[in-house]
């Protein structure tokens, strides 16, 4: 763990008479910048931390258990839950996982749907994350310019499928509801209006030298650090590892389309900083929009459902699928035993692991430091518990 | 005011009363104006106007509900927080806990009795106005940190001690950038430094040469700091430290913190605006020295309340720094450059003992480029941001 940049030592020279004693401080489970209810048992030395313990579970509600409760169909709402800042994910990953199941294909414009609103959905999800970093950070109006615009896509998905925030848009087999007249048009012109905001986001912040001083060099995760702990996603890429499954394992509709993988250069200090994890984020915004104008050139016309039996019996056996969410590789994994209800659900999310490295990079660091580092890894609490 | 009392006394007025009685009355009663009259207000259409401008920045539009436009918000406000409990945790020091806010409001108030307001009001002319000034305001340190040793609460704590370390340290750069405009005047008393000054930019000390100029920013900055602003907020960082050193406070107490922060706003303004942008000075318009107190008053407001306003746009634009990089702002840049400018400033006056018109000229049109060039670039974002603002992808 590198302390470049750090210019304040911490020195105990023994003799002098002063004992000091290190300060335990419970950072949550309600905490401004915990991002929902995480905890952390900090250990410091003033200002400076030597170690950082999260504490995880305070919001686990059982969601594996209730698929097994409940059947396949009737999960998907409740996939919602799991990821609530990016919902499509997860709506998409159970539909791939019983598709799997029972060999079922899904209609292409249905594929292309669910590409549209994922895209959509990970636009949103990015602007959450960058905002509320910003303002952990201190600087208060790039969170509320970021929300500003989550709010206009949330305005299109809500025309799409008629909720803002927990979608319960797909369908085992395809999507429930076609893209509404006049959709496309509505879209583009959003994105046309939004494309050139980036650049002033970036204006606003991203050049900022008190925000470059506050997030470049700090916390720096090697490559290998980041495969051993199994980070993914944005988090991965901004190490440097250009894994992107959306390229490298395609499903869906990714194999026709176009889109360049943004990986952590290093710009402002070393690869793997909290900066990285921020610009890469940024730079896939722009990666979505460019996804987003292929999708809605290329969506053929037909239906965007397959014929699914209402009592939906896949046959026993197993499966896993991976998809590449907002935060990074997403795994469901669903066991069947031929009856109506799964026999076994699980997921595999990128916040839970992310949680695992924070004790690592966060040792030597700054209070301050925690919360930018918390931040640039994008945990959302819901997903580490499930 | 004390010659505003001796011509009461000299008309007959106070009759048989002692001129001691008659001055400490005056000063009590001109006090309480002052604490009632201004200072609560002031600070209260602080909190309103940060939110509302802050609201215009963020894109939202701020209260808006109570009065017009929202004008009476931080009367609401001020009421709903004195009706709360007065909560002293279980576990903290109650006497110390129960005092801190005083000391702090203690040190704020006690900052307008030199503050010049107009030739006449000002509650007392000191001989060492800058150094009082500068002495009081380190009162609310004391404060600070008693707060939050009683709190007994670690969030508190952090917040105390971070409080105490950084105003005690940007106290230096803030104490040497007030030192050039002693040198040039030879008085610590605001009124004589004030009537230096004339009325027209090129004769404020700001624009006296480039040593003042470079003091003048090291003196604001250095006061943001000490009045924990952003981007120096960092003993209430409230995404660290959830409230800092107000964390466990609730009712009265909290207001009290509350309106000092934002008073203290008004104090940074009336501080630079006297030392270094010609105070109250007014062109001689008029003879009528009532008439010329209230245009002076109003000068001086204006200049010093648009220092709030820049520091509210500061507010909302910067991001916070971390406790290391506070340190070595003030211990390896402002201190040395201030020092710098302090030795500057003095040979400057040796080789030219009666300053310099071509260098006051000079440095009032670099201050008007800058200012030309900020306009230009607030008028280009503007134009460019206004289609973009009222978007809707359903429309």
């Amino acid at each position: 763990m590198s302390l470049a940049g750090y210019e304040i030592e911490v020195e105990r020279t023994p003799g002098t008479g002063l004992s000091t004693e290190e300060m335990t401080l419970n950072m949550g489970p309600q905490h401004p910048s915990t991002h929902g209810v995480l905890r952390f048992v900090v250990k410091a030395d003033g200002e400076v931390m030597i170690e950082a313990i999260p504490d995880v579970g305070y919001l686990h509600r059982s969601i594996e258990k209730i698929a097994e409760k409940v059947g396949y169909h009737g999960f998907m709402p409740y996939t919602d839950r799991v990821d609530y800042v990016a919902a499509m994910f997860c709506n998409h990953g159970w539909g791939m996982v019983c598709e799997k199941l029972a060999g079922i294909d899904v209609p292409k414009r249905g594929e292309y749907c669910r590409v549209i609103a994922d895209e959509f959905n990970r636009i949103a999800s990015h602007l959450l994350s960058v905002g509320t970093m910003t303002l952990d950070i201190g600087a208060t109006t790039p969170f509320f310019h970021a929300i500003r615009e989550r709010e206009k896509i949330n305005d299109l998905l809500e025309e799409l499928c008629g909720a803002r925030l927990t979608y319960n848009y797909m369908r085992i087999g395809g999507v429930a509801w076609d893209l509404p007249p006049g959709y496309a048009e509505k879209c583009l012109a959003f994105l046309d209006q939004y494309e050139p905001l980036i650049d002033e986001y970036n204006d606003l912040i991203t050049g900022n030298k008190i925000y470059v001083e506050r997030v470049a060099d700090v916390a720096v995760i090697s490559a290998e650090d980041a495969i051993n702990y199994n980070l993914v996603g944005p988090n991965l890429r901004a190490s440097g590892v250009d894994f992107d499954l959306r390229r490298d394992m395609p499903y869906s509709v990714y194999p026709e389309l176009e889109f360049e993988v943004p990986v952590g250069r290093g710009e402002e200090g070393t690869v793997g900083d909290c900066f990285d994890r921020y610009i890469v984020r940024i730079r896939e915004i722009k990666e979505s929009i460019r996804i987003l104008r292929q999708c809605f050139k290329q969506i053929p016309d037909g239906p965007v459902i397959a014929k699914v039996p209402r009592k939906f019996k896949p046959p026993a056996g197993d499966a896993h699928i991976r998809i590449e969410s907002a935060r990074g590789d997403m795994g469901w994994y669903a066991v069947s035993d031929g009856t109506e209800f799964p026999y076994r659900c699980h997921v595999r999310t990128g916040s839970f692991t992310a949680m695992s490295i924070i004790d690592k990079i966060s040792r030597g660091l700054m209070l301050a430091d925690l919360v930018a580092v918390i931040a640039s890894l994008d945990i959302v609490a819901p997903e580490v518990d499930r | 005011m004390q010659s505003f009392l001796d011509s009461l006394i000299a008309q007959g007025y106070f009759a048989g009363v002692p001129t001691e009685v008659v001055y400490a009355g005056g000063m009590v009663v001109f006090g309480l104006i002052v604490v009632l009259g201004f200072i609560l207000n002031v600070a209260g259409v602080t909190t309103f106007v940060e939110r509302r401008v802050w609201a215009r920045i963020h894109s939202r539009v701020g209260p808006n509900r109570v009065g017009p436009q929202g004008i009476l918000q931080w009367l609401v406000d001020g009421i709903k927080l004195l009706m709360k409990e007065d909560i002293v945790p279980a576990e903290a020091d109650p006497r110390l806990f129960r005092l801190a806010p005083y000391v702090v409001v203690m040190g704020f108030v006690t900052t307008f009795v030199v503050i010049p307001f107009s030739s006449a009001l000002v509650i007392a002319d000191m001989n060492v106005g800058v150094l009082y000034l500068t002495a009081v305001t380190a009162l609310v340190v004391v404060g600070i940190l008693m707060a939050g040793w009683a709190s007994n609460n670690k969030w508190s704590l952090i917040g105390g001690i971070r409080s105490a370390a950084q105003i005690v340290s940007y106290e230096i750069p803030a104490g040497l950038s007030i030192f050039p405009i002693v040198l040039i005047t030879g008085t610590l008393s605001f009124q004589s430094i004030i009537q230096q000054q004339g009325w027209a930019p090129h004769t404020w000390f700001v624009f006296h040469s480039p040593f003042t100029f470079v003091a003048f920013f090291i003196l604001f900055t250095s006061a943001l700091a000490e009045g924990n602003r952003t981007p120096f907020d960092l003993p209430e960082a409230e995404s660290e430290l959830v409230a800092g050193f107000v964390t466990e406070y609730s009712g009265a107490r909290y207001l009290f913190f509350f309106l000092v922060e934002w008073g203290n706003l008004y104090v940074i303004g009336a501080l630079v605006s006297a030392l270094f942008l010609g105070g109250w000075q007014v062109p001689p318009v008029t003879d009528n020295l009532v008439v010329l107190n209230v245009l002076q008053f109003v000068t001086f407001f204006v200049k010093s309340y648009f220092w709030v306003l820049v520091s509210m746009w500061i507010r909302a634009t910067l991001p916070r720094v971390r406790v290391d990089q506070l340190m070595t702002t003030c211990w390896k840049y402002l201190v040395p450059i201030s020092f710098i400018n302090l030795i500057g400033q003095a040979a400057l006056m040796v080789a030219l003992p009666h300053g310099s018109r071509l260098l006051q000229a000079a440095m009032t049109l670099l201050g008007a480029a800058i200012l030309a060039y900020f306009f230009y670039r607030v008028v280009f974002h503007l134009r460019r941001a206004r289609p973009e603002l009222t978007f809707s992808p359903l429309s």
